[in-house]
């Protein structure tokens, strides 16, 4: 065990953690990241996939900014999609299978990289605070370690059950033991906890599985990359299948009939679980007409022969999970080799948190990920990577960085967290942004890259690469504007084998590319652009969208002024006499900093946020 | 918002009694240190006191009677005390100075309405209905203003609100959940169908809102016609059968106004112009640009002309001028020899004589008829009746037409999404539920605040 001093301590090394530690450490700051299992490091302990609507997008922004995970998941998958396509550009996002045994290997090498990371294995049972003021952590043998700032990225260790039927036992995902006495002190030092719930579906092995009857389930037959530097580093055509199956009236019956046994509808659970993400008991009380419900087969890693039974979350005992497995068509005779299981842990509560993700309550103390009431990796993995940035800048007396909501999906989600709290493990969907448009796939480098850059995490030369990919969306965008569509007989062809009406008079390719029918791709048949396929997409978007694009930054235009006007850190809510009780009590505990997020706080309505622009015009004379 | 105001509630100088009311911190310890009676801060909510009001010399000014209500549960939110004294000026207006001498300000217009609304009381619709209410002239005004405050029109746009949400619901489940195949798909056709359906809603508001607006405001319509030629005189006819109400509203830009009758419960404006017709007499100038004004803003117009004279260039004129108007062509001298050729193409016209007062009663069921005044259901308080809200139900009309072309255009649904969700924030806006910078600024152009 090494022993010294740090700059920065991570306490849990999932997939928040790890960003974390590899933002403070990469941006050369001592940093530990401590976990209680050094063979589980960013672990993905449920679904073997990253990405997925609005998570896709989040992949890249974190890969814009600097973090590895979109790096560590192209290298780590076997089957790609981009979902979405034919719903419009704003709401394209990849998701990729991922190997549970190479996705943490190539997260580990980069972080072996870093000589200021050292890797320790513990158990973390408290801070050590000086005047509010937090300074280092306890182990439970006793050991201290100073360091000037901690991030906690615990994950769903926090006083951990895992459920199954009416047996709840405490400990984490992996036989692992929880950890207990962290979060009682926590709670000692003044933060709220809250207790949520998630759950995990039954691993089947591959053998055991007849394929013959389900639908098979393939990757795109297209290159994608998560990050914005790499090339992509795997064969379209070997890439693994997924399956589709469905629930069977025998299988509805079965949960019928042992209802009461689950832990959920057993009363045996305390935590709230995730409405987005429902066990199949749920499912099946709540939808009690749907007649089937969707299920995939997804595998876990080509290094053994786990398959995962994706939308079959559950906590019933595990007889009765033999039953409802084997009433799925093809897993008849399906073998179970590790039982679905509920699983509930304590968080904090994130209204406690500073949108840099800094405690409100200890100094010094910076949270991330589960802890905070999130779920999925990459929802955590962009904390952690906020949070490690964050902490480096600190040290370094900068101001932190804090995402704006028309920046990014990581921006929309630590707003919402803060200033709206949560009640279930959040999720992040497309629905959650306001300028869904503004944030795509297709751009995340050109709104978070510069970020990226200027924090430090981001070299020189991916600078200049982004830089010279502007220059080519200009200059693109200038030829088609300034060229006029072909008048000649094989372009003309060329619309009559596409079915595509030629305009009867002289246009730019810009003008043409406006029109509903015609796709860049279409123009670069006649017109050779000589552009890469991602400058093509943007460019497209941006023409064909032009109308929509400018509306959202005039709507985005106001936002910013709301977000300008700065509500004084001291303001004494109790003075404002004319302001709601409840709205007071929000304002109080969340203390929001500008008049846009106290507009955002559920149960403020728009009333309380005149009476509070007025008294801020009153008193702190904001007039502009 | 620490300060007590009051001001006397009921119009000066009518009725038996007046009422005083006072709202703020200070409203019950200021009204019971004039009151000989119970001690009013001790009294519960929510009573009425009999006592005698007195000034600082203890010598008596009134019999009163008090309502003591307490915060929260009034309209202000605030403690509110209400003096029920007789109605003369001179005692109302003494307990008033005694009031303002005694710490309390004078209210602002509107601005115990401002207080509920800042109080989160009433919302931005209601407000605004309120404030309608204390400048209605009519009957019907009064209860269009009423189910407002009663927030008929906010179930109305609350109704369509839902289910624009409910397309978005179904719209986002698709987008976010694509690998579950089991969603019901929401299919341009659907979300065509129910956009078509909510055009119609919508633009059965602003019909209705059209007849709101005249409701609450009434009709405007402008007298014109050559010096001499009757204008006047049929004026006086209208408003000698009805009760002319007189107008509050002089010294304004609507110095024209000269009088306004009730029919079917609507008002009715008149504005008698001056003559218009080629000047160099700059005074004369600014009387008939006023003119022109009036003829583009009225409602209406009626040109009157003379039996006994034929059509003159000037005539000619004004029947050019008012070409694309809603007008009504009064022929009046009808007892004298008809010299006037008039063509039907110039529009409908009465004969009539206002010295006999012929063919008065045409002229109003004329009015009545072109404004459909009969059908206009003044019980109905759901109609939208302001600007504001007209301005931006029209928005939110023409997002939902936006994305009907859209859909036309086979966009992708994300792109839809966003007329749509543009429609439920601007209806949202309607009943107060968004908050913009717009609604602030709107609110502080409206409630003097902020100095």
């Amino acid at each position: 065990m090494k022993s010294k001093d740090y700059e920065v301590i991570v306490v849990g090394a999932g997939h928040a953690g790890c960003e974390a530690a590899y933002a403070c450490a990469k941006k050369g700051h001592k940093t530990a990241l401590i976990t209680l299992n050094i063979n589980n490091i960013a672990d993905m302990p449920c679904n073997p996939s990253i990405g997925g609507t609005a998570k896709g997008i989040i992949v890249r922004e974190i890969d814009a900014l600097g973090g590895i995970m979109g790096k560590a998941a192209d290298q780590a998958h076997f089957q790609i999609k981009m979902l979405n396509i034919s719903k419009g550009p704003a709401v394209r996002s990849l998701r990729a299978q991922m190997d549970k045994i190479v996705y943490p290997q190539k997260i580990l090498n980069m972080l072996n990289e870093l000589p200021t990371l050292d890797l320790i294995e513990g158990e973390v049972i408290d801070l050590i605070i000086k005047d509010k003021i937090v300074c280092g952590i306890k182990l439970s043998d006793n050991q201290q370690i100073k360091a000037k700032i901690v991030i906690l990225t615990t994950g769903t260790y926090l006083k951990s059950s895992i459920l199954v039927g009416d047996q709840k036992t405490p400990g984490g995902p992996h036989g692992e033991k929880t950890a207990s006495a962290l979060s009682n002190n926590l709670n000692r030092y003044g933060h709220s906890i809250i207790r949520l719930k998630t759950g995990t579906p039954p691993r089947i092995k591959k053998d055991s599985i007849d394929f013959s009857s389900l639908i098979i389930e393939e990757g795109d037959q297209k290159h994608y990359t998560f990050s914005h530097d790499s090339k992509p580093y795997y064969d379209i055509s070997n890439q693994q299948k997924c399956y589709l199956l469905y629930t069977t009236e025998k299988t509805h019956q079965i949960i019928k009939d042992n209802l009461d046994k689950s832990s959920m509808y057993g009363g045996f659970v305390e935590g709230v679980g995730p409405r987005y993400c429902p066990s199949i008991e749920d499912k099946i009380v709540r939808f009690s007409t749907k007649e089937r419900h969707q299920l995939f087969l997804e595998p876990e890693s080509l290094f053994y022969d786990e398959w995962y039974l994706q939308g079959f979350s559950t906590s019933m005992p595990t007889d009765v999970q033999e039953l409802m497995v084997h009433s799925l068509p093809g897993l008849e005779k399906a073998k179970i080799t590790k039982y679905a299981y509920a699983i509930e842990y304590d968080a904090i509560d994130p209204l406690q948190i500073k949108p840099s993700l800094e405690s409100k309550v200890l100094a010094n103390l910076y949270t991330a990920g589960q802890i905070n009431g999130t779920s999925g990796y990459e929802e955590a993995a962009a904390q952690g990577l906020v949070a490690g940035i964050n902490a480096a800048l600190s040290l370094e007396a900068r101001e932190p960085i804090i995402i704006k909501r028309n920046q990014g999906y990581i921006g929309v989600l630590i707003d919402d967290l803060v200033t709206k709290g949560t009640k279930e493990p959040y999720r992040m969907l497309t629905s959650r942004a306001e300028f869904r448009l503004i944030l795509r796939h297709d751009n995340a480098d050109l709104r978070l890259r510069e970020i990226g850059y200027q924090v430090g995490l981001i070299s020189e030369e991916q600078y200049q690469v982004l830089i010279n990919k502007k220059n080519h969306i200009d200059s693109l965008i200038n030829h088609l504007k300034t060229t006029n569509l072909s008048t000649t007989s094989e372009t003309k062809k060329l619309f009559k084998i596409n079915k595509i009406e030629y305009p009867s008079r002289g246009t730019t390719l810009y003008q043409l590319l406006k029109r509903p029918d015609i796709s860049i791709n279409f123009i670069n048949q006649f017109s050779n652009l000589d552009e890469s396929e991602n400058i093509l997409e943007v460019v497209e978007v941006l023409i064909k969208y032009e109308g929509y694009i400018k509306k959202a930054d005039k709507e985005i235009e106001k936002l910013l002024k709301l977000e300008a006007k700065q509500i004084p850190a001291d303001i004494d809510y109790n003075k404002i006499k004319s302001i709601a009780t409840e709205a007071c009590q929000k304002l109080n505990k969340i203390r929001p900093e500008t008049i846009a997020q106290a507009s955002r706080i559920s149960g403020i309505n728009p009333a309380d946020i005149a009476v509070l622009a007025i008294y801020l015009r009153k008193e702190y004379g904001k007039d502009e | 918002m620490e300060t007590t105001i009051c001001a006397i509630a009921t119009a000066l100088g009518v009725g038996a009694i007046s009422i005083i009311r006072i709202s703020g911190p200070q409203a019950i310890s200021v009204v019971n240190s004039f009151f000989m009676g119970k001690d009013l801060t001790k009294v519960k909510s929510h009573t009425i006191n009999y006592g005698h009001f007195i000034d600082e010399n203890k010598k008596v000014i009134d019999e009163v009677l008090i309502s003591v209500m307490k915060a929260p549960r009034t309209f202000t939110k605030e403690d509110v005390v209400e003096i029920n004294c007789h109605g003369g000026i001179a005692v109302t207006n003494k307990i008033l100075e005694i009031l303002l001498s005694s710490g309390c300000e004078l209210a602002q217009p509107g601005e115990f309405t401002k207080r509920a609304y800042l109080n989160g009381r009433i919302d931005l619709v209601e407000a605004e209905a309120i404030s309608d209410m204390i400048y209605s002239q009519t009957e019907a005004a009064r209860a269009l203003a009423i189910g407002q405050i009663t927030g008929g029109l906010s179930a109305n746009i609350n109704y369509i609100r839902n289910q624009l949400s409910d397309i978005l619901a179904n719209i986002e489940v698709n987008i976010d959940y694509p690998e579950y195949n089991d969603i019901p798909v929401i299919t341009t056709e659907k979300i065509r169908n129910q956009l078509k359906a909510i055009k119609v809603e919508l633009n059965q508001l602003l019909t209705d809102s059209q007849n709101g607006r005249l409701i609450r405001e009434g009709i405007t319509i402008t007298l014109i016609g050559k010096p001499n030629v009757g204008k006047s005189s049929l004026l006086n006819a209208l408003i000698q059968k009805e009760k002319a109400i007189v107008t509050d509203v002089a010294g304004t830009t609507r110095d024209l106004v000269e009088a306004s009758i009730v029919l079917s419960g609507i008002k009715i404006n008149f504005i008698d112009t001056a003559g218009i017709r080629k000047t160099k007499d700059k005074i004369e100038q600014i009387g008939i640009e006023k003119s022109l004004k009036a003829i583009k803003e009225a409602d209406m117009i009626i040109l009157i002309l003379n039996n006994n004279e034929k059509i003159e260039a000037e005539d000619q004129d004004l029947l050019n001028l008012i070409k694309q108007k809603n007008k009504i062509i009064f022929i009046n001298k009808s007892d004298l020899e008809k010299k006037i050729e008039l063509s039907r193409a110039e529009g409908e016209y009465i004969f009539g004589n206002t010295i006999k007062d012929n063919g008065l009663n045409a002229l109003k069921q004329k009015i009545i008829d072109t404004f459909n005044l009969g059908q206009i259901n003044q019980q109905d308080p759901n109609y939208v009746s302001n600007i504001r809200q007209i301005s931006l139900i029209k928005l939110a009309l023409k997002s939902i037409n936006n994305c009907l072309t859209e859909i036309n255009d086979n966009l992708p649904i994300d792109m839809l999404t966003i007329e749509i969700k543009n429609a439920f924030d601007l209806l949202g806006e309607v009943i107060g539920k968004t908050y913009t910078e717009e609604l602030l600024d709107k609110l502080f152009s409206k409630f003097c605040v902020g100095k």
